[in-house]
C-alpha cells in the first residue's frame, strides 16, 4: 500500500489547510501528527482566545508565527452587571506589545470586555501597516485620544467598531483625524460615545468613503444631520441612528424617509434614542427590506412599535423594549414569519409593579408564530411551566434562551410551583440549545433536567436557583459539552466542585458568586489542579491564608490555563501559591 | 476545633448583631466533622466518586478516611444527601418539593441554600447547611419546601423580608432565606451590602442589565421628565467610580439610590469604614464591635478623609458644596482622599461657584 500520505510536500498540505477556517477544524489538524501540527501553525492567519489569561501571549506569538487576525476575551460575562471589582484584569496591553513585535502584518484585533490603554492604541496604529480591523466590545480604559491615533495612522482602517465600550470622551475632535485620502472605511460604530462628534467630520469621511456599509452613529447626532449623512452613504446595509428626536417638521420627515429609501441596501437599523412617534413611520418605505431592527432604545408606546414592527415583513432579529406588549408581540408573530431572534428588554426593571402588559404570553405567541425562532432574551415579570412547555414544543429549534423573570426566585404564577419542569421541557425539546439562562424559582430538580438533557449546552447562567450541591453536580457531570458556566446566589459548594474537578479542565471557565464554596476548597483545588486557575476575590476580611478554611469565599473564578498564575493580579484577587 | 473568630462575612450583623453567624460557621469549620460527614454519606448512598477524584474536604497534611466503594447511580439521578435526609425527614408529605413525581430521592430536600441571612431568632442548633447531614432539623427544614404554598414576597421589600423570615423561623423551619446581604440600599451599596432597608432596595447585578444600557435609560428618563411627558419609567441609575486612597480596589455606586449628601455620605462610610480603621487583614475585625457609626463620621469628615468628586469638567471638588440635584448631574466620579491632599481644592471650590454664580 503506498504511503501517499508521507509523499504529500507540505507546499500541498498548506494550500489544502488554507480552505480550512473554523478553529475547532484547525485545531483539530494540528492533532493528527506532529508534522501536521508544525504545517498547521505556520499557515494559521486566524485565533480566537476565549480567555486571555488562558494562554499567554508569547505562546501565541511562538506557535503561531504568521497570524493576521486575533480575538481575545477578557474579563468574566458577569462583569457585564457589576460583579467583577474594578482594576480586576484583562489588560491588553501584553497582548499588543507582544503582536506589535511579532506581527508587523497583523490585520485585525477584535477584544472583548479588555481593559486598553490610549498608550496601546497608539502602538496599534503605528506598528501594523496594515492594519484593518479594530472591534473594541464591552471594552474600556482609553479616551478618544487614542481613537485619534487610529484615525491618523491606519491608511487601511476598514473597521473601527467600539460597541457599548466605555470611553473616556475627551472631545469629538478624534474624527477629524481621518487624513482628507483616507478612502477604505466600511463599517464605523460609534454609537457609546457620549459626546458630539463633529457632523463635518463626519460627512467629509463619508464622502470619502465610498464602500461604506455599516455606519452607527451616537445619540449626539440630532436627526436632522441624519440626512445629510444618509445622502453621503447610499451603499449602507446597516445604520444606527443618533436621537430619533426633534420637533416635528414635515419636511425633515420627508426628507428622512427619502433618504432611507436612497439606502438602496438598507436592511438594519438601530439607534432610535428617544425616537418619537411622528417619526417612526419614515421607516415605512423601506420596511420590507429589514431584516434587523433594534429598537431597544426606542421608549415609544406600544401601538407605534407594533405599526412599524407589523410593516417588517422580512424581519429576522428584533430586538425591542417591552412597550411592545403581548399585543404587540401577537402582532409579531402574524407579521414575521422570518423572525430567527427576539430581545426584549425591561423598561423599568426596578420597579416593583409591572408598568406595561408583557408577560408569558408575548414570549408564547411568538414560539408559536415564527418557525424560525431560535433566539430568545426575554424579561418579564411572570412566567408559567405550561408557557414553558408549550414553547419548547413549538420551537425544538432553539438554540439560545434566556429568560429573566425579574423578581427573583419567582414561581409558577398560575400553581405557584417552582419552574423546574418548564425549563426542563426547554432542554429536553430543544436538543440544539446551545446557550441558557434560567431564572425564577427552581430546585435541584432543574439541574437533573439539564444534566440529563442540555448535551448540547455550551453555556448556562444560574442565579437564586438550587437548594443543594447536587444541582451543580448533576450540571457538572451531566453537560458534555459546557465550557461555560456562571452561577450566582446558589448554595452550590465544595462537594460537587470537588467531585468534579476534572471537568473544569474542560471547560474555558466557572464563576460562582454568593455560593457556600469554601476557601478550604479553594486551596484544595488550587493544590491539586495546576492547570486550573482558581482566583478569589477577596473582600474585605483579608487575604483567605487568614481565614478559616471553612469560611466561605464571596466570588470564586475558575478557569483553564496553560499559562500558570497571572502577573497581573490585583491585591484583592487571591490565588493558592504554596503549602 | 475551637470555634474560629469569624468576621461578619457580609455585614449583615452590622444590623441585627448576629450571634448565630457564629453557630452556623461550627457546623461547617471543622473538615474533620465534613469528611466524616461525607463518609456517613457514602455508607448510605452513593455515587458522587468522590474517592476517583481524590479530592475531598480536608485539613492540610491529613487524609480524610477512605471512602468506601460508591454505587452505581441508578437512573433517577444522583443521591448525594439523599437516604440521610430522607430518614431524617419526618414529612411524608407528596405535595412536598413541589409536586413533581417521587422519583428522585432528594424529593423532600429543600436544603437551606443562604448562608447568610439569619437573624436573632434561628436557632443555632439547626443545621442550616447542607453539609450538615447528622443535623436532625434538617428534616423539618424539608417542610418548609412545600411548593404549592411557597410564595416569596418581592425582593425588593426587605423590611417586608425581613419580617416574613422572622415569622418562618419562628414556625420552626429555615426559611429559604433571600440574599438579603445582596440587597443594596441607600446605606450602602456594597456588595455585601449590610443595610437597614431603604425604600429602593436592589440587588447588585440584577436583573442582569449591562451597564451601557442602564446608562443610556438612566439619562433617557431624565429626559422625558424634561419634556413633560410624564416621566416614562426608566431606570434611573447613574453609576460612578468610588475610589479611596489606600483601599484596594475601587467600587461603583449609583448615586440615584441617594437623594441626598448625608444617605450618600452614610453609605460610602459603610462601603469603605473597614478601610479606614486600621487594617482588616486577619479577619478578627468586626466593624461592629468598638466604633460607632459617629466615631465613622468623624473619622471621614475629620482631618483624615475627604470626600471629593471630579465634574464634567475634568475638575475636582469638595463634595457638598453645591445643590444635590446638581452634584449628581456633574460627577462622574468620586474619590475619598486624605485630607492632607485636599487642601487644594477649597479655594477652587469658591473660584467655580462664583463664576457659574
Amino acid at each position: 500500500m503506498p504511503r501517499i500520505a508521507y509523499a504529500f510536500p507540505d507546499e500541498v498540505l498548506e494550500h489544502v489547510f488554507s480552505f480550512i477556517h473554523s478553529d475547532q477544524d484547525r485545531n483539530a489538524i494540528s492533532l493528527v501528527c506532529k508534522s501536521w501540527y508544525e504545517i498547521e501553525r505556520w499557515c494559521r492567519r486566524s485565533i480566537f482566545v476565549g480567555n486571555c489569561y488562558a494562554v499567554s501571549p508569547v505562546m501565541v506569538v511562538k506557535r503561531f508565527p504568521k497570524l493576521r487576525s486575533i480575538s481575545l476575551k477578557g474579563k468574566p460575562h458577569f462583569a457585564d452587571f457589576n460583579l467583577v471589582p474594578e482594576d480586576w484584569g484583562g489588560y491588553a496591553c501584553p497582548w499588543i506589545e507582544a503582536m506589535a513585535s511579532a506581527y508587523p502584518w497583523l490585520e485585525e484585533i477584535r477584544l472583548k470586555r479588555m481593559v486598553l490603554t490610549d498608550e496601546s492604541l497608539e502602538l496599534i496604529s503605528k506598528s501594523f501597516k496594515n492594519f484593518q480591523v479594530l472591534v473594541l466590545s464591552s471594552c474600556e480604559g482609553f479616551s478618544t485620544d487614542g481613537l485619534a491615533a487610529i484615525a491618523a495612522n491606519c491608511r487601511n482602517l476598514r473597521e473601527l467598531d467600539l460597541r457599548e465600550s466605555e470611553v473616556e470622551d475627551l472631545s469629538g475632535h478624534w474624527l477629524s483625524q481621518f487624513p482628507d485620502s483616507f478612502t477604505s472605511l466600511v463599517s464605523l460604530n460609534i454609537s457609546c460615545l457620549g459626546s458630539e462628534v463633529s457632523t463635518c467630520a463626519l460627512e467629509r469621511l463619508l464622502a470619502g468613503c465610498p464602500n461604506l456599509q455599516s455606519l452607527r452613529l451616537n445619540r449626539a447626532v440630532p436627526l436632522e444631520k441624519l440626512v445629510n449623512l444618509l445622502g453621503r452613504s447610499p451603499n449602507l446595509v446597516e445604520l444606527g441612528t443618533g436621537a430619533y428626536t426633534s420637533e416635528m417638521q414635515p419636511d425633515v420627515f420627508s426628507d428622512l424617509s427619502r433618504a432611507f429609501v436612497g439606502c438602496k441596501q438598507l436592511k438594519s437599523l438601530s439607534g432610535f434614542w428617544d425616537a418619537m412617534p411622528y417619526y417612526l413611520p419614515a421607516v415605512y418605505p423601506i420596511s420590507s427590506r429589514l431584516t434587523s431592527l433594534n429598537l431597544s432604545y426606542a421608549t415609544t408606546e406600544s401601538p407605534y412599535l407594533v405599526k412599524l414592527v407589523s410593516e417588517c415583513r422580512n424581519l429576522q432579529r428584533l430586538w425591542v423594549m417591552d412597550y411592545i406588549e403581548d399585543s404587540g408581540l401577537e402582532a409579531l408573530a402574524v407579521s414575521c414569519k422570518d423572525l430567527r431572534e427576539l430581545r426584549v428588554f425591561p423598561s423599568d426593571p426596578f420597579g416593583l409593579e409591572p408598568n406595561v402588559a408583557l408577560t408569558e404570553r408575548g414570549l408564547v405567541s411568538v414560539s408559536e408564530g415564527c418557525p424560525e425562532l431560535q433566539s430568545v432574551l426575554y424579561f418579564c415579570r411572570q412566567m408559567s411551566n405550561a408557557a414553558l412547555v408549550t414553547i419548547a414544543r413549538n420551537r425544538p429549534n432553539m438554540t439560545r434562551f434566556r429568560l429573566c423573570i425579574i423578581e427573583p426566585r419567582k414561581p409558577d404564577y398560575l400553581t405557584l410551583q417552582p419552574l423546574d419542569a418548564g425549563f426542563g421541557a426547554i432542554v429536553e425539546h430543544c436538543k440544539n440549545l446551545r446557550r441558557l439562562s434560567l431564572s425564577g424559582l427552581l430546585t435541584d430538580r432543574v439541574f437533573e433536567y439539564i444534566g440529563s438533557y442540555g448535551k448540547k449546552l455550551e453555556m448556562l447562567s444560574v442565579a437564586f436557583a438550587g437548594d443543594s450541591d447536587l444541582g451543580l453536580h448533576y450540571v457538572l457531570s451531566g453537560c458534555d459539552n459546557l465550557r461555560k458556566l456562571e452561577v450566582r446566589d446558589c448554595p452550590f459548594g465544595d462537594k460537587a466542585l470537588l467531585a468534579n474537578a476534572a471537568k473544569l479542565e474542560t471547560m474555558r471557565s466557572l464563576w460562582m458568586s454568593s455560593c457556600n464554596v469554601s476557601f478550604g476548597a479553594c486551596k484544595l483545588l488550587g493544590q491539586k489542579m495546576p492547570r486550573l486557575n482558581v482566583e478569589v476575590i477577596i473582600d474585605e476580611r483579608g487575604p483567605p491564608d487568614s481565614m478559616p478554611e471553612s469560611c466561605l469565599v464571596e466570588k470564586l473564578y475558575i478557569y483553564r490555563t496553560v499559562a500558570g498564575p497571572r502577573m497581573d493580579m490585583p491585591g484583592f484577587v487571591w490565588r493558592y501559591t504554596g503549602p | 476545633m475551637s470555634k474560629p473568630l469569624e468576621h461578619d462575612y457580609i455585614g449583615l450583623a452590622a444590623a441585627s448583631g448576629n450571634p448565630s453567624m457564629e453557630k452556623h460557621t461550627e457546623k461547617i469549620s471543622s473538615p474533620s466533622s465534613a469528611s466524616s460527614t461525607l463518609s456517613s454519606e457514602k455508607e448510605n448512598s452513593s455515587s458522587l466518586n468522590f474517592k476517583e477524584t481524590e479530592l475531598r474536604l480536608g485539613l492540610p497534611g491529613t487524609d480524610s478516611p477512605p471512602l468506601p466503594p460508591s454505587e452505581r447511580k441508578s437512573g433517577s439521578g444522583i443521591s448525594l444527601f439523599g437516604k440521610d435526609l430522607q430518614s431524617s425527614h419526618n414529612s411524608t408529605d407528596t405535595n412536598a418539593n413541589n409536586g413533581f413525581s417521587s422519583s428522585s430521592p432528594l424529593k423532600n430536600t429543600n436544603v437551606v441554600r443562604a448562608k447568610r441571612v439569619f437573624s436573632d431568632a434561628i436557632d443555632g442548633s439547626s443545621g442550616k447547611w447542607g453539609f450538615s447531614v447528622s443535623d436532625k432539623k434538617i428534616g423539618s427544614e424539608a417542610d418548609f419546601g412545600k411548593g404549592a404554598s411557597f410564595v416569596k414576597p418581592p425582593l425588593v421589600a426587605a423590611e417586608a423580608s425581613a419580617n416574613y423570615e422572622q415569622k418562618s423561623i419562628k414556625d420552626g423551619g429555615i426559611v429559604q432565606e433571600k440574599k438579603k446581604p445582596q440587597v443594596s440600599s441607600v446605606a450602602a451599596t456594597n456588595e455585601h451590602g449590610s443595610t437597614p432597608p431603604a425604600a429602593k432596595a436592589q440587588v447588585v447585578g440584577w436583573p442582569p442589565i449591562r451597564s451601557f444600557r442602564k446608562n443610556s435609560m438612566a439619562s433617557n428618563s431624565t429626559k422625558n421628565n424634561d419634556e413633560g411627558e410624564g416621566g416614562k419609567a426608566g431606570y434611573g441609575c447613574l453609576y460612578v467610580k468610588v475610589s479611596m486612597d489606600g483601599a484596594p480596589y475601587l467600587r461603583k455606586v449609583d448615586l440615584k439610590t441617594f437623594s441626598n449628601y448625608v444617605d450618600l455620605s452614610s453609605a460610602l462610610e459603610k462601603m469603605f469604614s473597614c478601610f479606614t480603621i486600621g487594617q482588616c487583614s486577619s479577619g478578627g475585625l468586626a466593624v461592629k464591635d468598638g466604633l460607632s457609626e459617629s466615631s465613622l463620621r468623624d473619622l471621614l469628615h475629620g482631618s483624615e478623609y475627604v470626600l471629593t468628586y471630579e465634574d464634567k469638567d475634568g475638575d475636582w471638588m469638595l463634595v457638598g458644596d453645591v445643590p444635590w440635584e446638581m452634584f449628581t448631574d456633574s460627577c462622574k466620579r468620586l474619590r475619598i482622599m486624605k485630607g492632607s491632599e485636599a487642601i487644594g481644592l477649597a479655594p477652587r471650590v469658591v473660584e467655580k461657584s462664583r463664576s457659574q454664580n
